[in-house]
């Protein structure tokens, strides 16, 4: 099968994710959609490393995912914090800066 | 199947090993030190390890080694440069960090519980932002030496995960402080996956991740450029986020008025010397053969975050906005120096840096002593007539707004000349007129705050200066040192930068 499609497919869910970011309002699935960004990132290094022959793609991955979790780490701290002060993660309530 | 052992060179990797040690041992006070004596020892072992380090760095500034840990980080000139600087500034804001009135007791806390009040009453101090100043200055050490990607990334995010928590520890205004934490860490994560599909791109062009071989594949011009084109583009969205270039700075003024005033100062300061760094050395090393495919774009950013900082400044009645708008405004004048694409333009950059970090901390410094009995005072309304109840600190702060307009005998009128002469030098005139008018523009308002501090009546609500303590009188008084004496006398840091300022591939 022709690796490329696998670019294709990783563009699509970069796209997806990117859109969602900037169209969702639930700090949550903004973060989610983050996350979706970094396995599309993740899904092209894999592909490129097929591609190319050579194994650095997939090491990039691997270090990918473990950022990827220390990221949910100090991002899910941040939100907790948000929900209990405000009982609300929603993106648009914190708002107090835009004045 | 070989097995080949990591060869490491321990002496040029010290000063990032030392701070992460230092960050390790205050990981450990926290969890074992008796929480009376947790404040004294943290600060020591964080101020100890910077230190510790600096000297570390000093012993091995000749050096020169794309080995020091398996072509993975580059060692020369410039690196110890970029190291210096942010040792130095990170040293400097731990002195303001130390003043702890700024945050909050209990992070945890729901602002307005009786969690909050028991931990105000019983005087419980946030001591955890020591190791987390030491985590994020071991990734700033990182990020400029950075020679592949996969070190690239690491650092970026190494150095961004504690800014974001950072971000939120401030003690009054906490709704504030924790939505400057929230957009700061959404936005964050959002231009780190820009950037990782950046580096996977670069790395389906040439093959490799290291930046000597993405150079090599772009000298040999065989691989696909629609790759190379989408791998600069997304890498450059997350580096230029960092130092929040416009169209990539919507996360700077708010982050920069909610986070705890000493820690903005840090993160502006020190941010933009490793981030800056990093450009300077992946433009330089890795792209500088691929010019015309980047430069246009720069340019054109370059001149719109310029301008763009400096006319939006004009607006801003909160003054840490304002230093926000001003920090985006220099990030223009700093990509006029990575379009140099030249040796003067490198020696430029570093210099401005410099002298913009220290005057930045020094500035920060003086924000965190105007207050009120709710905290700190950042309208700028109410700094009115500052300069007949406290002469001295008002002249120390018109002194470092004089040396962010570029004013003759403060440091940043030599950063800015030759920055601008480094870029009308490598032809991009279009660059150099922006930057003078934008500079122009940028005086009207820093001179404004002036005109406000001195020359009108003070309002009486409250507001007044504090004694400052000792640590935060030593970093307004040797940043502000730092900034008239490399404006007098520039010389001997001009001739150190320009032996030294060198990228080695």
């Amino acid at each position: 099968m022709n690796p490329y499609n696998y670019l294709y497919v990783a563009g699509l869910l970069f796209t997806i994710g990117a859109v969602g970011v900037v169209v969702r309002r639930n700090a949550i699935v903004v973060f989610m959609c983050v996350e979706l960004m970094l396995n599309a990132a993740n899904l092209t290094l894999v592909t490129f490393a097929r591609i190319n022959g050579t194994l650095d793609g997939q090491v990039v991955a691997f270090f990918t995912m473990v950022v990827a979790a220390c990221e949910v780490v100090v991002g899910l701290a941040i939100i907790v914090t948000i929900y209990r002060s405000r009982r609300s993660a929603s993106i648009d309530d914190a708002s107090l800066l835009k004045r | 199947m070989n097995f080949t052992a990591p060869v490491l060179n321990y002496a040029l990797l010290a000063p990032m090993l030392i701070v992460l040690a230092g960050a390790l041992v205050g990981v450990l006070i926290e969890a074992f030190a008796p929480r009376a004596s947790r404040h004294n020892s943290q600060l020591f072992v964080t101020i100890a390890s910077l230190v510790i380090a600096l000297s570390a760095l000093l012993r091995v500034r000749k050096q020169v080694s794309v080995s020091a840990a398996m072509g993975s980080i580059t060692f020369d000139g410039a690196g110890v440069l970029f190291q210096a600087s942010i040792l130095v500034i990170a040293i400097l804001s731990v002195f303001l960090i130390a003043d702890q009135e700024n945050f909050t007791a209990l992070p945890a806390a729901v602002p307005g519980s009786d969690e909050e009040r028991h931990s105000l009453q019983t005087d419980m101090r946030v001591t955890e932002v020591y190791p987390l100043t030491l985590f994020a200055v071991a990734g700033m050490l990182l990020f400029p030496l950075s020679s592949d990607l996969i070190t690239l990334f690491v650092a970026l995010e190494m150095l961004s995960l504690p800014l974001y928590l950072m971000a939120g520890l401030s003690r009054r205004r906490r709704l504030l402080s924790q939505e400057a934490a929230l957009k700061y860490f959404l936005l964050g994560a959002f231009s780190s996956a820009f950037f990782l599909f950046g580096v996977a791109y670069l790395y389906g062009y040439s093959g490799s991740i290291t930046f000597s071989g993405i150079q090599a594949s772009i000298v040999g011009g065989s691989g696909n450029d629609v790759f190379l084109l989408l791998g600069i583009a997304f890498i450059s969205v997350g580096l230029l986020f960092k130092v929040g270039a416009v169209p990539f700075h919507a996360w700077s003024p708010d982050v920069y008025q909610g986070a705890p005033t000493a820690i903005t100062g840090f993160m502006a300061a020190a941010t933009k010397v490793a981030a800056f760094g990093a450009i300077l050395r992946i433009f330089y090393v890795a792209f500088a053969n691929a010019e015309w495919q980047w430069k246009p774009a720069l340019i054109l950013i370059s001149i719109v975050t310029m301008v763009f900082g400096s006319v939006v400044a004009i607006s801003q009645r909160d003054v840490k906005r304002m230093l926000a708008y001003s920090s985006i405004a220099h990030a223009g004048f700093l990509l006029a120096g990575v379009i140099a694409l030249s040796k003067s333009g490198l020696e430029a950059s570093i210099f401005y840096l410099f002298a913009y970090g220290i005057a930045t901390v020094g500035a920060f410094g003086i924000v965190t002593l105007v207050r009120d009995s709710a905290g700190e005072v950042t309208d700028l309304n109410r700094w009115s007539g500052l300069g007949k109840r406290s002469p001295l600190i008002a002249s120390a702060f018109a002194f470092f707004l004089l040396a962010f307009a570029g004013i003759p005998l403060t440091s940043g009128f030599i950063g800015k000349f030759s920055i601008f002469s480094a870029a009308y030098e490598s032809g991009s005139t279009a660059v150099l007129i922006a930057g003078v008018l934008s500079s122009a523009i940028a005086a009207f308002f820093y001179i404004r705050v002036i005109v406000l501090m001195f020359f009108k009546d003070p309002v009486e609500d409250g507001t007044s200066v504090v004694i400052p303590s000792g640590l935060t009188t030593t970093t307004i008084a040797v940043t502000s040192v730092i900034t008239l004496v490399l404006g007098i006398y520039p010389a001997p840091l001009i001739n150190f930068i320009a032996s030294s300022a060198f990228f080695i591939r």
